[in-house]
């Protein structure tokens, strides 16, 4: 038998080592701090505005009687998020697409990625401006405020950003599979379609969702586009409600119970996008291999 | 020479009638005999090809044959270009940007790089496996083995996923399983579902960059007793790395230098009686 010595590790070096430990866990918490205030408080005030009445009325505009509920405002974010994501998406996909498969490193390319990278730091406000001026200061299409004005304000808030997650996505997908399909014969849009899209789909998905996420909560992009309103509609030629617009609008009234029902639409808005997640998370899993 | 039984016809028409050889006829139908039969494979000449990634040009001049029915190892110290080599038969050096290449490379008569001639049905026409195992992961192992047929638009018979896969020597590991993610196999198993891929689409041709260097020993061996298998159907090409890989699968061996062809040979005269003494050197062990 040999005895087998190992050089011992030197004080110093453990004491970096635990501290290092430290700083990092230190951090992490906190980080963790503000998270857990936003959902304390959001469940603490946001609960006590939920009723069946909460979801099933939209809102009065009373100021001293019953305020009523926020189902137009639910109703008017899922509407124009879902035109919103339904213009964006495939559009963002298809330029990312572009990029990655065709662009490349082309003087185009490198021109349209540089104006998205633009787009991403544009302040959605801005985009409500434009839309603003561009279409409803010029009763464009015979109204000022309308619901479509709002989806094309929110579609061109997550253009950029479902373009970028996209092509980060499709540049993952290893070159062996592309080659691989190449080498068996397929044409260039079925090795696309048939091998790189589905082979990218989860983490498109991720980034489609955070897209999808930011424009929910937008509240700047609306405000001159969809305006607000009580009435619930499904007519997107006329003004809309919001969520995040009837919490801007609710949250600075100086009457608790219309307080409380911001807390009560933030706290729905943020359920909303947490139900999708997980939706959109188990039709992906279900989805991937019989 | 018998006359060829198929005449040589590439075109980007999808083949409605898949080709199948007398083998995987018999195999399909559960009547297999042990004997492979002979199938007329096609036979490869490059002609003074030259290829060039942007402004390094990385093979020079290269005429070189690869006779029907056989396996041509082409070994080389790194960056010889024989990775090139075999991407430029079938046409996917041109994949990657800035690559361009020159010269002829013949399939019988036919020139694959005739301006005519669509790249996609050179493809079909001839097979690759690649270094590393790639099975597309989203797709089960059928549908790996499927994925030639159904990406160049041809019907997906059962049967012939399964001779495929027997040809591989994959079937009985995985019938069991076929609805299983293909990335669930070992690297082993990957590679031979790459090479049930590849065959299922029925190729003349079969190129393989290094197919075991990422394989352990055992899953070598397999792949090796493979090419001695297919050679009855299908002219192989086989780069390696591992020279005693090319002295047990292959016929004939081509050694390489700078891009350039040093000599070829039946495999027993390459290793044992060199006729440059740059190959010597290699054979033996003094450079590489």
């Amino acid at each position: 038998m040999s005895s087998v010595s190992l050089q011992p590790v030197s004080g110093r070096r453990k004491r970096a080592d635990r501290g290092a430990r430290a700083i990092v866990a230190l951090f992490t918490g906190i980080a963790l701090i503000p998270l857990f205030f936003i959902l304390y408080y959001l469940l603490k005030e946001g609960l006590g505005a939920w009723s069946w009445d909460f979801f099933t009325t939209d809102p009065t505009g009373s100021f001293l009687g019953d305020p009523g509920g926020i189902k137009s405002a639910i109703l008017g974010t899922i509407e124009m998020v879902a035109i919103a994501t339904a213009v964006a998406v495939p559009i963002g996909v298809g330029v990312a697409i572009w990029l990655v498969e065709y662009g490349r490193q082309s003087w185009l390319a490198t021109g349209v990625r540089y104006f998205i990278d633009v787009m991403t730091g544009v302040p959605s406000i801005v985009f409500g401006l434009f839309v603003y001026i561009t279409l409803v200061v010029t009763n464009f299409g015979g109204a000022s405020f309308a619901g479509y004005k709002g989806a094309i304000a929110l579609a061109l808030l997550m253009l950029p950003v479902v373009t970028r997650s996209a092509e980060v996505v499709l540049l993952l997908v290893p070159n062996t599979l592309r080659e691989a399909a190449y080498a068996l014969g397929a044409p260039r849009w079925k090795v696309i379609f048939k091998i790189v899209l589905p082979t990218a789909l989860p983490g498109m998905v991720t980034g489609i969702l955070l897209a999808i996420a930011r424009a929910a909560g937008e509240t700047a992009p609306l405000l001159f586009t969809a305006t607000i309103v009580n009435a619930t509609t499904f007519n997107l030629g006329d003004r809309m409600n919001s969520l995040p617009a009837l919490i801007f609008q609710d949250v600075g009234q100086a009457q608790d119970r219309l307080v409380q029902i911001a807390w009560g639409a933030a706290l729905t808005l943020v359920a909303m996008i947490l139900i999708l997640t997980i939706l959109a998370r188990l039709v992906q899993r279900r989805s991937r291999l019989s | 020479m018998t006359p060829d039984p198929t005449p040589l016809t590439v075109t980007d028409e999808p083949h409605t009638e898949p080709v199948v050889s007398p083998s995987l006829a018999s195999a399909a139908t559960h009547t297999a005999t042990t004997e492979p039969v002979q199938r007329e494979a096609r036979t490869i000449t490059l002609e003074k090809l030259n290829a060039w990634y942007g402004d390094q040009h990385s093979i020079k001049d290269l005429s070189l044959t690869f006779a029907p029915n056989q396996a041509t190892a082409l070994i080389g110290p790194s960056g010889s270009g024989k990775s090139t080599v075999v991407r430029c038969i079938n046409r996917m050096h041109e994949e990657i940007p800035g690559a361009r290449a020159s010269g002829a490379v013949k399939l019988d008569d036919f020139d694959v790089y005739d301006p005519k001639v669509d790249v996609v049905a050179v493809r079909r026409a001839i097979g690759m496996v690649f270094q590393k195992p790639n099975p597309f992961p989203t797709m089960s192992i059928f549908d790996n083995v499927a994925s030639g047929l159904r990406l160049t638009a041809r019907k997906v018979d059962p049967g012939h996923v399964e001779s495929a896969l027997r040809d591989a020597g994959l079937w009985e590991e995985v019938k069991d399983r076929l609805r299983k993610p293909g990335i669930g196999l070992s690297g082993g198993q990957q590679q031979r579902l790459c090479i049930a891929r590849a065959l299922a689409v029925e190729p003349d041709v079969l190129l393989m960059d290094e197919p075991a260097s990422a394989l352990d020993p055992i899953s070598t061996l397999k792949i090796e007793e493979l090419v001695q298998e297919l050679k009855s159907r299908v002219t192989i090409v086989i780069v390696t790395h591992n020279m005693q890989q090319a002295a047990r699968v292959a016929d004939q061996t081509a050694f390489m230098l700078d891009g350039q062809l040093v000599e070829i040979g039946p495999t027993s005269r390459i290793f044992t009686n060199p006729t440059d003494s740059r190959t010597e050197e290699y054979v033996t062990g003094k450079f590489g």
